[in-house]
């Protein structure tokens, strides 16, 4: 090659397709991006935070939270599920053969086999599942055909995967979840646990505080450290801080003496009770347990 | 100017040219590196010790960890990869450097833009967007300056005497289109007053990352080591046709990696990172078996010498690089994904490969433009053996230690506490490694140190001599 031009056209075209693909596409694709819907309820969401877990969630970034905490739940998969929650006035032997013998229809055949390995040896306990897989037509199906002998089923929508399996999350984080938060701080180490809902799984502010102050006075094997640079050991004066720590012996400060937060403490904890991504959404599917019963 | 009056430039000329640009740019490279290793120790002592900072806000993990990564990258790899790959472009045009005023002053903008940022980030000034951490005020200096040495660069790659242009030009040209584009773009968006909304922001933060650590450092690293290369083992690069292949692939492919699987973005994006990652395994092992190839019988004897370093250097641009694409594979990515396998594949990028090979060339370099030899030549040997062992130590425990806490994490029925604990062993052991990093890091400041003030000593007895020389006798008026 004899001048840089050619190089430079070369090096142009790749950079500016990845330019394009990369940065321009998502730009188009999700940087218009809108609130959308809660299924069945028609809630909005994400929801909006409140003022204090706004400023916390800078909190979260200027302390580099994200460091060793992520806040995205994985999930490796979703199955549409239907068991059976009351026989009526069936049995369940009577019933075995009337599921078998609907296995005619021509949307159960290709599923026959699991949905009767799951019947084998089911002597009435409920509630008994009866498919556990991909296809909804079936779900539907049964669910309509064993209505109709007046046996009641509950179709559910379950998500599977290890950071489910956790307790970390019902569903998996989409990017619907983000729309509010600004910088997006993902993580990509999991030093400490996810905290996509930690809102959920400690909603209390005062736990988060005392998390804060003395991880290791709430959770026994933590390593994280201590953020005892966001909270004040202040003298006791004629009355202690109304929002002074409530610590157990081992972590309390000197005697006369008592722990407060500071704002961004206060904003941080709030940034964190504020993490509840556990609404179904059209992309990240779930039956909520409390809305099946 | 004619040619042939150009051809009768020497190159001990060309070399002078370099000498206060590129001890700049050297200089200030070798004392971020220190540093950042520093920081680095000192953010990982949090996992030896939690609450060792819990009242020193300043080093705590999450603010020591990103200082020291962007020391690493912003401090280190990129003005010493700018400062050779000024010295390469001025040899191969066979001209002095263009300009040489510039990269001097680019080169102190660049390090007071790092110190400004390193400060940022330690007292809670991130931008919260990993690799991209510098706020406006420092990251403005640095794409500034990188503006300026590439003005030089690129005029000193227009004098070229021979028309014809080397596979390193390619590499190496490139490396500064796409720093500028792909630095200007992130800050662009990210790093202003209105980011866009939602998870585009860590799509555009991941193409950053990719762009920086794996082409980039790849496009700067194995264009340094295809000019050194031939000419340590004195046959020429085998070949450049291969080379041109690589090249190719590897801006094409590359460019799409970076978009992690499971990522909570739209299918399509982690799909097509996968799929490139895939690709992207051709360059690199095409170009790893090109510099294999090249060196293959040459009968060089390196005991610690810059060839080991390049050595070195290149080998663990294939390791390394098969590692990060591996990380693309959706099967593997549900075990590595948020383990220290990611953190340990990184700094191999940084440490063994690009570190590596800056290293070398530096110690190339330096003698030729202080037309001199190395203050501490056998530091400079011990150097390599700190910096080979040291990053194994350093990165290997955090490889496997990545791989035993992902299948930990992978169970659900072994508690969170057993998957952290079981990295911990493995931390203690890395951090050693990283110590001997440091202390090869420390051969090079002093030597570069040692050098810088041999010199200045040497003006200023120069000026002195000139001062108090004795006039001659024809100057003195009657």
């Amino acid at each position: 090659m004899k001048n840089g031009f050619t190089v430079f056209v070369a090096a142009f075209v790749a950079f500016g397709a990845s330019w394009l693909g990369l940065v321009y596409g998502p730009l188009k694709q999700l940087g218009v991006a809108k609130e959308t819907t809660v299924l069945q309820l028609g809630d909005k969401w994400p929801v909006q935070r409140t003022g204090a877990a706004t400023l916390g969630l800078q909190v979260y970034r200027g302390n580099g939270c994200a460091a060793c905490h992520t806040e995205q739940v994985h999930q490796t998969g979703a199955a549409n599920v239907i068991s059976i929650t009351d026989l009526g006035s069936h049995k369940s032997s009577d019933l075995k053969d009337f599921i078998t013998s609907l296995m005619v229809v021509p949307e159960l055949m290709n599923c026959s086999n699991a949905i009767t390995g799951n019947l084998a040896g089911w002597n009435g306990e409920l509630p008994k599942v009866l498919y556990c897989g991909a296809q909804d037509t079936v779900v539907s199906l049964l669910g309509d055909k064993l209505k109709a002998v007046g046996v009641k089923t509950e179709p559910r929508v379950i998500t599977t995967g290890t950071d489910i399996a956790r307790g970390w999350g019902t569903r998996q984080s989409v990017a619907a979840d983000y729309l509010y938060d600004s910088p997006v701080q993902l993580g990509n180490l999991r030093a400490g646990p996810d905290l996509a809902t930690i809102g959920v799984r400690a909603p209390d502010l005062n736990w988060q505080l005392q998390h804060l102050y003395a991880p290791r006075s709430v959770v026994k094997d933590s390593t994280m450290p201590a953020f005892r640079y966001l909270f004040t050991v202040q003298k006791i004066g004629t009355l202690s801080a109304p929002d002074a720590l409530v610590l157990p012996k081992a972590f309390e400060p000197a005697d006369g003496y008592e722990v407060v937060p500071t704002p961004a403490a206060k904003e941080l904890a709030a940034y964190l009770v504020s993490l509840k991504n556990n609404a179904p959404l059209y992309e990240a599917p779930f039956t909520p347990i409390t809305a099946a019963k | 100017m004619n040619p042939t009056e150009n051809k009768t430039i020497c190159s001990s000329e060309i070399d002078v040219s370099c000498r206060v640009p590129l001890l700049a740019l050297f200089g200030g490279a070798a004392l971020w590196l220190v540093l950042g290793l520093a920081l680095g120790i000192a953010a990982m002592l949090s996992f030896h010790k939690p609450d060792m900072f819990a009242d020193c806000p300043v080093l705590n993990y999450g603010h020591a960890q990103a200082a020291a990564n962007d020391l690493l990258l912003y401090g280190f790899v990129i003005p010493a990869a700018l400062g050779v790959i000024l010295w390469i472009f001025a040899r191969l045009s066979q001209s002095p450097l263009a300009l040489p005023i510039v990269p001097v002053v680019a080169a102190n903008l660049w390090h007071v833009g790092v110190l400004v940022g390193t400060i940022s980030i330690l007292l809670g000034y991130s931008t919260g967007h990993p690799w991209l951490e510098y706020p406006r005020g420092a990251s403005v200096l640095l794409f500034a300056a990188f503006m300026l040495v590439a003005v030089s660069a690129v005029a000193t790659m227009g004098f070229r005497l021979n028309r014809e242009l080397y596979p390193s030009h390619w590499f190496l040209f490139a490396a500064l289109l796409w720093f500028v584009w792909s630095y200007g773009t992130a800050n662009l968006f990210l790093v202003c007053n209105h980011p866009p909304r939602g998870v585009v922001q860590a799509v555009i933060d991941w193409w950053l990352t990719n762009n920086f650590l794996f082409v980039w450092l790849a496009l700067a690293g194995v264009g340094i080591a295809f000019y050194f290369l031939p000419k340590i083992a004195g046959k020429p690069l085998a070949s450049s046709g291969y080379a041109l292949f690589g090249f190719f692939t590897l801006v094409f492919f590359g460019a799409w990696v970076g978009i992690p699987s499971g990522a909570p973005v739209p299918a399509w994006l982690p799909t097509v990172s996968a799929f490139a990652a895939l690709l992207s395994i051709i360059p690199v092992f095409a170009l790893g078996i090109i510099a294999r190839k090249t060196v293959w019988g040459a009968n060089v004897t390196c005991f610690g010498g810059p060839f080991c370093f390049i050595r070195f250097g290149m080998l663990s641009f294939v390791a390394a690089n098969l590692l990060y694409l591996g990380e693309f594979c959706p099967r593997a990515s549900r075990v590595l994904d948020f383990t220290w396998f990611n953190v340990g594949v990184t700094q191999w990028q940084l440490l063994g490969f690009a570190g590596m090979i800056l290293c070398g060339a530096i110690y190339e370099i330096l003698p030729r433009v202080m037309n001199k030899e190395l203050p501490f030549t056998k530091l400079a040997k011990l150097n390599f053996f700190l910096f080979a062992g040291g990053t194994l130590l350093f990165v290997i425990p955090l490889l496997i230690g990545g791989v035993e806490q992902g299948m930990k994490l992978r169970d659900a029925a072994v508690p969170f506490a057993d998957a952290s604990a079981v990295a911990l062993k493995f931390l203690r052991i890395s951090t050693t490694g990283q110590l001997l990093v440091l202390l090869g890091a420390l051969c090079l400041l002093l030597n570069i140190l040692v050098m810088t003030i041999q010199w200045k000593l040497g003006l200023v007895k120069c000026v002195i001599a000139a001062v108090t020389a004795p006039l001659k006798t024809s100057e003195v008026k009657s």
